[in-house]
């Protein structure tokens, strides 16, 4: 039975699976890594998802232009984004709490939307996969790497760019002095409100691409709670890969490939119960925040509200 | 004049007095917006909430049916003032109740010829144990060693869920469907003696009471024992409680585990209460219908007080039931109630700013006031 997995076509299978499907889960935890750098934790990622997904879903199903739909997604991100800044950063509200809010409201909305605007499961074409040329060609390698849709490759470019904004300018040295010491950066001149604003919002808007490459690149379609729980995970998978855009990448490929492995489980209908691979990457998790391997911290300000004048 | 106004608006403000504002204000905000809501889905919010009230509290039935829906909403709020109130943000009422549930399901089953008297007691403290096993294992993580709690608790309800799945339909699985091949994911009927006593001839049964009881007795706990207040000191500020010799780690804990304790009694309480079996659809929403998010949402409401979590608690049952008559009555999805729950959450905790304000001005007037008096020849 277990031969039956070890075979190059289904070992590629799982490969290509486990790649396509890290994209939602590194637009969310880059988008979550560089909020909780400043200082900022976001719960209600997974209500930001489904949302995105469902303005994504929705405008491509009219006008039969994913990119419209990723626009769409973009704009629902941002007023998200900014309405979690608010809450966070103006009103300094307890953010493990209002992220709960945010993460029912999404829940509640998207599925309101969905049942009053379509009501029964439709499909869209979205964002179909794009064979980059001659890397394209090449044997194997082509097919798993470079033969992908347009939003797959975004979430990945994505990973060095977030590295460099948040490690190599200006703009990343303030997010992170916001988010280790936002007194010092405060009379140092830097607005810590600006910079968590800032973050908080494009956190918003990675949070709604990530629903919208699950409804309009990978499944191409829309249902209630379509996420299912994975923004929840992209919370966990900042931790895990210890607030750093590589250690994302690491996670989101670990949790895809054990759903892709999963699926090609039930597929070739090993009797192995696919509840316990599904369980595994939760199990991982904890031990990994138990046992953290390598010396990271969390950033020392995370979830903590910036008073002028308090220590 | 302007003093008695001045008066009135200090009273009106005065943190005791914000316990009760702020919760109703951000009410009549949520309320609003589903009216907004409403209208734009080209519905009248008059005929949509007369549908909803009427269908929560119209009829000696409904109202027993938002008691019904408000019993495992009240059971884990009152765990979540525990842990709030503890300093230990639990997010995982979720899995707590999952695995209270699973574990009454299973000592009834393996069981099933157990006397009421007996039968009854196991299935509440099997569930109470499972869940303080389930809260125990991120309260000692936290203390031990400094794992986030939001963290394991979230990862704990996705494991839970995982269980559930792979329980319901593997080992536990009704044999009868099985023999029929229809396979679904649930359990067998449990044996009549089981099924919680039904109070009134409605659906409300003596869960509801259990919820009740629990709820006076934390308040007792937290505000009349040396455990309870040590629970609040070191919620408050465990850097001065550990100063006065109470083992901070050691309360949170306690708190995780009674918090868990009380999830996981409001899972064996609504499958002996309710349902009679255990049942999947692979989300954790299937089972628990968002209790365990909710209880956070009716003890935020409560003010993380146990007693007020009662009302709080019968307030979102009603507003449950009543969003299945006004899906009924004007096709609105009830999913418009999770929503404005959402929303009320976030004007909650969004309005608590001007309580830390107002505490804080209090505080600096007392400490002028102290000043000048000490200052002041005597």
């Amino acid at each position: 039975m277990i031969d039956d997995l070890l075979t190059p076509a289904v070992l590629t299978g799982i490969a290509y699976s486990g790649i396509k499907l890290a994209t939602p889960y590194l637009y969310a935890t880059l988008g979550e890594t560089i909020g909780q750098v400043s200082g900022v934790l976001n719960l209600g990622v997974e209500g930001m998802m489904l949302l995105g997904a469902f303005a994504a879903f929705f405008v491509t199903f009219q006008t039969a232009n994913p990119w419209l739909g990723l626009l769409a997604a973009v704009a629902t991100g941002l007023l998200l984004g900014l309405a979690n800044a608010v809450i966070t950063v103006t009103l300094k509200a307890e953010q493990g709490i209002s992220g709960i809010g945010i993460y029912l409201f999404g829940l509640g909305m998207s599925e309101l939307l969905f049942q009053k605007s379509l009501g029964s499961v439709e499909t869209v074409s979205g964002f179909p996969a794009v064979r980059l040329p001659l890397l394209g060609d090449l044997p194997v390698v082509g097919d798993l790497f470079f033969n992908h849709s347009l939003m797959v490759y975004g979430a990945f470019l994505l990973v060095p760019v977030v590295w460099l904004l948040l490690h190599r300018t200006t703009w990343g040295l303030r997010i992170k002095a916001a988010g280790q010491n936002p007194a010092a950066a405060d009379a140092l001149g830097v607005s810590i409100a600006r910079v968590r604003y800032a973050t908080v919002t494009f956190g918003g808007v990675l949070a709604s691409v990530a629903g919208a490459s699950l409804s309009i690149a990978l499944l191409n379609v829309f249902q209630q709670n379509l996420t299912s729980g994975m923004g929840f995970i992209a919370v966990a998978l900042v931790y895990f890969g210890g607030w750093s855009p590589f250690g994302a990448l690491a996670g989101s490929l670990l949790f895809s490939t054990v759903n892709a492995l999963q699926s090609w489980i039930q597929v070739l209908g090993i009797p192995i119960a696919p509840d316990f691979a599904l369980m595994l990457p939760y199990v991982l998790t904890i031990l990994m925040l138990a046992f953290p391997f390598r010396k990271t911290r969390q950033p020392a300000a995370l979830t903590k509200v910036f008073e002028r004048g308090e220590t | 004049m302007p003093r008695a106004l001045a008066r009135l608006q200090s009273r009106l403000l005065s943190p005791s007095w914000l316990a009760v504002v702020t919760p109703l204000g951000a009410f009549l905000a949520a309320l609003l917006v589903g009216a907004a809501m409403l209208a734009l889905l080209g519905v009248s919010p008059v005929e949509a909430y007369a549908a909803m009230f009427d269908g929560a509290f119209g009829s000696s039935n409904a109202a027993a049916d938002t008691l019904v829906k408000a019993t495992p909403l009240l059971l884990v709020g009152v765990g979540i003032c525990i842990a709030f109130r503890g300093g230990m943000l639990n997010i995982g009422g979720e899995g707590q109740l999952i695995a209270g549930a699973l574990a009454a399901t299973a000592a009834i089953l393996a069981f099933p010829t157990l006397p009421s008297v007996v039968m009854i007691p196991l299935g509440l403290s099997l569930g109470f144990l499972a869940g303080a096993a389930w809260g125990a294992l991120p309260g000692l993580l936290k203390a031990r060693l400094q794992v986030n709690e939001i963290l394991t608790t979230i990862m704990m309800n996705a494991i839970a869920v995982q269980a559930l799945n792979y329980l319901l339909r593997g080992p536990m699985m009704d044999p009868q469907q099985v023999v029929e091949g229809s396979f679904i994911p649930q359990t067998a009927r449990f044996a009549v003696a089981a099924d919680l006593p039904r109070l009134v001839p409605t659906r409300l049964h003596a869960g509801f009471l259990v919820a009740l009881l629990v709820a006076i007795l934390t308040w007792v706990l937290l505000w009349r024992t040396t455990v309870g207040f040590r629970i609040r000191a070191v919620g408050l500020n465990p850097f001065a409680s550990r100063r006065a010799g109470i083992r901070v780690g050691r309360y949170g804990v306690m708190a995780m585990i009674l918090s868990g304790a009380l999830a996981g009694l409001a899972g064996a309480v609504q499958v002996m209460g309710v349902n009679h079996r255990m049942f999947t659809d692979g989300s954790s929403a299937g089972f628990t219908g968002s209790a365990g998010f909710n209880g956070i949402v009716a003890a935020l409401f409560g003010q993380l007080h146990p007693v007020g979590t009662i009302p709080a608690a019968i307030f979102f049952g009603g507003l449950i039931v009543g969003a299945n008559a006004m899906q009924r009555a004007v096709q609105i999805p009830s999913a418009m109630i999770t929503a404005l729950n959402g929303l009320l959450v976030v004007f909650v905790v969004s309005s608590d700013i001007w309580r830390r304000r107002m505490l804080q001005r209090q505080q600096r007037a007392e400490a002028a006031r102290a000043l000048q008096s000490s200052e002041a020849p005597p």
